[in-house]
């Protein structure tokens, strides 16, 4: 096989389907009993979510946990809390549903005198879940310069599949970082991107953000710098 | 008709190109909606529109119409009421006129679909029809089903249990049921006549042609006249805004004259008007598209004050045209407004008020929620969104029942 066809980086896609429970939660102690029951699917749609459907907006609403107690409970301790979660930090969805549990149960040891606060009526909870289906696209990279144009034209499901959903699905070949560290040798690149918050900007900007990354580094090699 | 390709200036090419990826996958497999009318009606309207995109992008889909008398149609009418949560009780007779008419259709019928999709309560029993081996059954319920009617329900279930795959249109209308559940929220078409741009020249002689005055603040409510869509409440929530800011209300919607419960709203509303020469009380006939997106795109604020909602696509139309507009939060509305985001959500008159003076008083604030509105209606509710889902909602009755997908 050609060597520049085997060190190639293909773009995917994923485009989801929304599964509705039908389980609903009216107060804390009922979101987490939920927390504790549903798939990690469901713990993925209602902590990323909200990265795609309110990209548009800067700053974006925080994830949908932290929104409804926020809101619909008025906790905004727990609320900003939970929407402080650094998701970045897990690549298990185990590992969020895990320290969802703990912050929530953290705050109920605290106020288990205090009877459960309910929603407003019309304004529980909602589990969802999710099937993503994962599209490989027509962009391919051999190269920075080629990964620069694909990273400008593809679309921003395919920023957001790569960026903030594919570790999840724990198969290499979707990951930026260990292609640019181990099939192009540019580890501090890798490094820069691996370093990013995604979590706190809209998927445009982060799209600005890794091009300007890779100019920078073309620009590095232009003038021979590290 | 309209082509695909010329949604690409609403959505952008990448959109429009993530659609044909996924219809790759569906090249020539029949999808066979059936439902109980060609014109008229919501579903109609999507069905009218959805199935020449969908051969477009090389699925086979067609549609069906199942035949009926009228005595049927009124069981049906009756069973649409009890899913909206009206108290409502059958004949023996009537149930069995219901099975009657489905097993007739489903004899005459071709039911000849890789995937059957069904749409809303009258054909639902055509799933009697379903093979162990044979095609996929989708039922697709386009109605409200926050507070269905018991009886009706149970009834109802034990067909919807026999499908594939039960799609619903709000997260608050998920049920307990055998079969998995899918979220799938009806949309806009920017192309319409209710939400194409219009020229400023037409906007003013809607105006004009009502006495409304463009150069003061325009407050907005389209809904037909119907407790639940409060019209009396936004009439009490005009009157606390304007003992501070000199400005207008626009009370637009059909539905009076032919519905008894619709006069009698209307009666309610112009008691409590009481000749306010600001308040503007439309009663529009039902090819009143035009106007409706006029009195919109000429509106300062708009709201959409419901008890109860079904979806409430006419937030959708509003955020569209970049208004901000204040909502209750009920039904499909919180879909489509993130509170302080895209649009406000309120629970009071008292709340409603003090926030339209919010806005009115800060346009730059309004502005900006109303651009994110539109933003978020762009991205999530026009009908390229919603060919999306029902791509995917075909792939997953077609690949294997795994929660990813590789294709």
């Amino acid at each position: 096989m050609d060597k520049k066809e085997t060190n190639s980086f293909r773009f995917y896609t994923r485009q989801n389907l929304i599964l509705l429970s039908g389980r609903r939660a009216k107060n804390l102690s009922e979101l987490l009993a939920g927390i504790k029951a549903v798939s990690p699917m469901t713990i993925f749609q209602h902590t990323h979510h909200y990265l795609i459907q309110h990209e548009h907006i800067s700053p974006e609403p925080p994830n949908d946990f932290a929104f409804w107690i926020t809101n619909a409970l008025q906790d905004k301790l727990l609320g900003e809390k939970i929407a402080s979660i650094d998701l970045r930090r897990y690549s298990d969805l185990e590992e969020i549903r895990a320290e969802l549990i703990n912050l929530i149960e953290t705050v109920q040891q605290n106020i288990a005198k205090i009877p459960h606060h309910n929603s407003p009526p019309g304004e529980e909870f909602h589990f969802m879940s999710v099937r993503s289906f994962v599209f490989p696209t027509r962009y391919s990279a051999h190269n920075l310069v080629e990964f620069k144009e694909c990273l400008e034209k593809v679309s921003v499901y395919s920023i957001y599949f790569h960026i903030f959903e594919a570790r999840f699905h724990k198969k290499d070949e979707f990951d930026f970082s260990l292609w640019l560290s181990k099939s192009l040798g540019a580890h501090k690149l890798a490094e820069e991107f691996n370093r990013l918050d995604p979590y706190t900007q809209t998927i445009e900007n982060l799209r600005k953000t890794l091009v300007k990354l890779v100019i920078n580094k073309l620009e590095r090699d232009k003038n021979g710098e590290a | 008709m309209v082509k695909l390709r010329e949604y690409e200036q609403f959505v952008g090419s990448d959109v429009i190109d993530e659609l044909e990826l996924c219809a790759g996958r569906l090249q020539n497999v029949v999808v066979q909606n059936i439902n109980s009318t060609a014109v008229g009606g919501g579903v109609a309207e999507i069905l009218t529109r959805m199935v020449p995109l969908l051969k477009e992008l090389g699925v086979n889909a067609c549609w069906n119409v199942i035949k009926g008398g009228e005595k049927f149609f009124e069981v049906t009418k009756k069973m649409h009421n009890a899913l909206h949560g009206q108290p409502v009780s059958f004949t023996r007779e009537e149930i069995d006129l219901y099975l009657y008419t489905n097993e007739l259709n489903r004899n005459e019928m071709d039911l000849k679909g890789d995937i059957i999709f069904i749409h809303d309560p009258q054909p639902c029993a055509l799933v009697q029809a379903k093979k162990s081996s044979g095609n996929r059954w989708i039922w697709r319920c386009h109605i409200d089903f926050s507070n269905p009617d018991l009886f009706t329900w149970q009834f109802l279930k034990e067909y919807i249990n026999k499908y594939d795959v039960s799609v619903f249109s709000a997260p608050l209308f998920a049920r307990k049921l055998k079969i998995p559940q899918v979220l799938i929220s009806p949309s806009i078409d920017p192309m319409s006549d209710k939400n194409k741009e219009l020229p400023d020249e037409l906007i003013n002689s809607v105006l004009e042609r009502f006495g409304i005055d463009k150069k003061r603040p325009i407050v907005t409510q389209i809904s037909r006249f119907d407790y639940l869509k409060d019209p009396v409440g936004v009439v009490k929530v005009f009157k606390l805004v304007k003992k501070h800011i000199d400005c207008q209300l626009v009370l637009a919607g059909g539905g009076a004259t032919d519905d008894p419960e619709g006069a009698k709203v209307l009666d309610d509303v112009k008691e409590i008007v009481e000749n306010d020469p600001d308040i503007f009380l439309l009663l529009l006939p039902p090819a009143s598209d035009i106007e409706i997106n006029a009195l919109q795109r000429a509106s300062s604020v708009v709201l959409q004050k419901s008890l109860r909602e079904g979806f409430g696509l006419t937030v959708a139309e509003a955020l569209w045209k970049s208004k901000p507009v204040i909502a209750g939060a009920v039904g499909g509305i919180p879909l489509q407004i993130t509170n302080k985001y895209s649009g406000l959500l309120t629970h009071s008159i008292e709340g409603t008020a003090f926030v339209i003076k919010q806005l009115l008083q800060n346009p730059d604030y309004a502005k900006r929620l109303g651009e994110n509105g539109r933003e978020n209606i762009r991205r999530n509710f026009l009908i390229t969104r919603h060919l999306r889902d029902y791509l995917l909602l075909f792939l997953s009755l077609i690949t294997k029942n795994k929660e990813v997908v590789y294709l």
